[in-house]
């Protein structure tokens, strides 16, 4: 990590600590000096950085919430609603972090369809892509323990139909599962394991995601047009420029998150879940929180218990594969017009799935979620890499610049 | 203007993308959807009308809180919704709690004080259902919380009670309400014109005091809202102003870079 070259501060206080620990040198040998980043970065490329405040939103207002909750069958309903009603502030912690996370996982998505179509995964960005990725099942993970904790009654079922998982699995299945379970069926042993992961994991996801960062910064951001920065007439520094951008990017975001957290706190929150969990009454119909009902669209789709957790997780695992599927060597779709309109259909697709996985799994909804269900993965399976053999092209701009400079404003808007 | 443009469609794609799927997921009730009621907590700057949650509050009082607890209430929260100490401590009189074992270790009752929660009407579940047919009555703190559509569900189903229509097969002991879902339920018909005084001289119609005690139960899940609206208020339009400055900021630092 360390390593550069050798560089004199002026602040003294630098100066003292670089001589006995060359830390300063070492971030800007990982990040660059003045981060060069090309001068054609689109507002989708200040996702990023929405995230990692988002993680930082959620791992502050978390630590607050863990000081007041009680991981136990019989006290963690009561502890939450004892944080909502008499700890000074309470309400406004948990409603930030409950609302946070589905900032969080719109962030996330939206930052994984710009890579898909600006092709930020393709060389030499693979092992960012897979980092990515790590992220992001990671998320999922602590995501889907967090909403357990309140110890509702989606708490409760979401976990009991989640861990059951594993019981379709051939041999090791129902040993796993109770294993998992701490016990024979979803209890305090389990709720208290997922808080401790819960705690747990978003330091990792924190970890993961300066590897993202720092992967990041050795070939620099990707950028609309796909082409990479030939010139120093190619990039700008990251600040105050990207900086700026990515300031006006977050106070929407927050303006976003605050209208729910002030005004519908409850709007992406089940009924259910205010009612105390109760393993003798299954609710009528159990959906997990928004930003899973594609994947428990897909996993519902299959009528053979084994074969629904295969997709479910091949439908994750696939994400892993698309620096490889895609066998285009141009990077982003605005000069693919084939891709183009594939990529929009994918999109449509997956929000189908989220419309499917909200809704019972029988009739018209189960024969559109199977159709969705195959096009999810004939899209990376067949598409990605057909498309990218068959399709031509559109010819590329010489440099970044050139298409800056001819329209006297950015590719942005210059190529819509 | 462009960029602008840019930033709006930016937000509203990622607004349809994630209200869109869930908003969906809502409207999955299996209930009849009960009737919409202008309530004075919705909106911007919506807050509770005080003499109708505590009319409400009579309502549960003398109806509801012989079958259903409170338990996330107190009596000191009662001061919240416009009762003076000293009435909160007369409401909280009326009921009564268990206290201290005495000298010989015996179980011993007394008078609930402010800092007591509602006390629950049965001792446990089990005396609960056996009060009521089977049925078990849900605690209330949350109701409002709990069910599709809320504040409407409950002034609905207060109001929702009609005679079966001659092609339901009634179960024995249920009644027949247009709102709940299945529409048979065990809880009888509880509001009949005139069944509680109200202090404050308004008529207690069957509407009146479900549109009250739907207000003091939306209170009872909501505790915060007011504090919510008028702070919410004040962090928006502090986040729009820091917003404009930044977006005004990134357009002066590019515009150099362009000329």
């Amino acid at each position: 990590m360390a390593g550069g070259p050798a560089r004199q501060y002026n602040n003294r206080l630098i100066r003292w600590v670089e001589y006995r620990l060359p830390i300063f040198s070492a971030v800007e040998a990982t990040i660059g000096r003045d981060m060069p980043t090309p001068k054609n970065l689109n507002y989708w490329w200040s996702l990023g950085s929405v995230l990692f405040l988002a993680l930082v939103i959620q791992i502050a207002t978390g630590i607050f919430l863990a000081m007041h909750y009680i991981p136990s069958g019989a006290l963690a309903f009561d502890s939450v609603e004892q944080i909502m009603r008499n700890v000074n502030g309470g309400w406004l912690l948990r409603y930030v972090h409950s609302n946070g996370a589905s900032l969080f996982f719109a962030a996330v998505y939206l930052h994984i369809f710009r890579g898909m179509y600006y092709g930020s995964y393709k060389a030499p960005r693979e092992l960012l892509w897979l980092i990515g990725m790590t992220i992001f099942v990671l998320m999922t993970a602590t995501a889907f323990m967090g909403y357990v904790l309140p110890w509702g009654q989606m708490s409760f079922w979401a976990a009991t139909v989640i861990t059951n998982l594993f019981s379709a699995i051939p041999l090791i299945g129902d040993g796993l599962t109770t294993w998992l379970w701490g016990g024979f069926a979803v209890d305090s042993p389990t709720l208290q394991r997922f808080y401790s992961l819960h705690y747990l994991l978003p330091f990792v996801i924190f970890g993961v995601s300066l590897m993202h960062v720092w992967a990041l910064h050795v070939h620099g951001s990707s950028n609309p047009v796909g082409i990479s920065a030939r010139s120093k007439q190619d990039t700008i520094p990251y600040h105050p420029y990207y900086t700026s951008k990515y300031l006006s990017v977050v106070g929407i975001s927050f303006i976003i998150l605050a209208f729910l957290v002030f005004y519908e706190p409850n709007f992406l929150a089940h009924p259910d879940q205010f009612k105390p969990a109760d393993p003798l009454q299954t609710p009528a119909n159990i959906v997990p929180e928004w930003y899973f009902l594609p994947f428990y669209a897909i996993l519902r789709s299959v009528p053979d218990k084994l074969g629904g957790v295969v997709l479910f997780g091949g439908s994750i695992a696939i994400l892993f594969l698309v620096p490889w599927l895609d066998t285009s060597r141009v990077r982003s779709a605005r000069f693919r017009p084939t891709y183009r309109y594939f990529f929009w259909i994918f999109v449509l697709n997956s929000i189908l799935l989220g419309w499917v996985g909200s809704q019972p799994a029988e009739g018209a909804a189960l024969l559109i979620g199977r159709l969705a269900t195959v096009y999810y993965f004939a899209h990376f399976l067949i598409i990605l890499p057909f498309v990218g053999w068959f399709e031509r092209p559109r010819l590329l701009p010489e440099s970044i610049c050139k298409p800056v400079l001819k329209s006297g404003m950015p590719a942005a808007e210059a190529a819509e | 203007m462009n960029k602008l443009k840019n930033i709006l469609s930016a937000a509203a794609v990622s607004l349809v993308l994630s209200a869109g799927v869930s908003g969906v997921a809502h409207a999955s009730g299996s209930g009849t959807e009960p009737p919409k009621h202008e309530w004075s907590f919705y909106g911007l700057f919506g807050t509770f009308d005080r003499a109708a949650l505590q009319r409400g509050y009579r309502v549960y009082k003398d109806v509801c809180a012989a079958c259903h607890g409170m338990k996330y209430i107190a009596f000191r929260n009662l001061v919240d919704i416009g009762f003076t100490e000293a009435e909160a401590k007369a409401l909280a009189e009326e009921f009564e709690v268990a206290g201290d074992p005495d000298e010989y270790g015996d179980p011993t009752t007394r008078s609930a004080r402010l800092s007591d929660s509602f006390p629950a009407p049965f001792a446990n579940p089990q005396a609960a259902r056996a009060a009521n047919g089977g049925a078990l009555p849900p605690d209330l703190s949350l109701i409002s919380k709990a069910r599709d559509y809320g504040p409407d569900y409950v002034r609905g189903l207060m109001i929702g009670y009609k005679d079966a229509p001659a092609d339901v097969d009634m179960a024995p002991g249920m009644n027949y309400n247009e709102y709940f879902a299945g529409h048979q339920i065990a809880m009888a018909e509880p509001l009949v014109d005139d069944l509680v005084e109200f202090g404050d001289g308004t008529e207690a119609t069957v509407e009146q005091m479900a549109e009250d005690v739907a207000t003091f139960l939306h209170w009872a899940a909501y505790p915060e809202l007011e504090r919510r609206h008028s702070l919410g208020f004040q962090v928006m339009i502090f986040l729009i102003l820091l917003t404009g400055l930044f977006l005004i900021v990134k357009q002066r630092v590019w515009r150099k870079l362009d000329h």
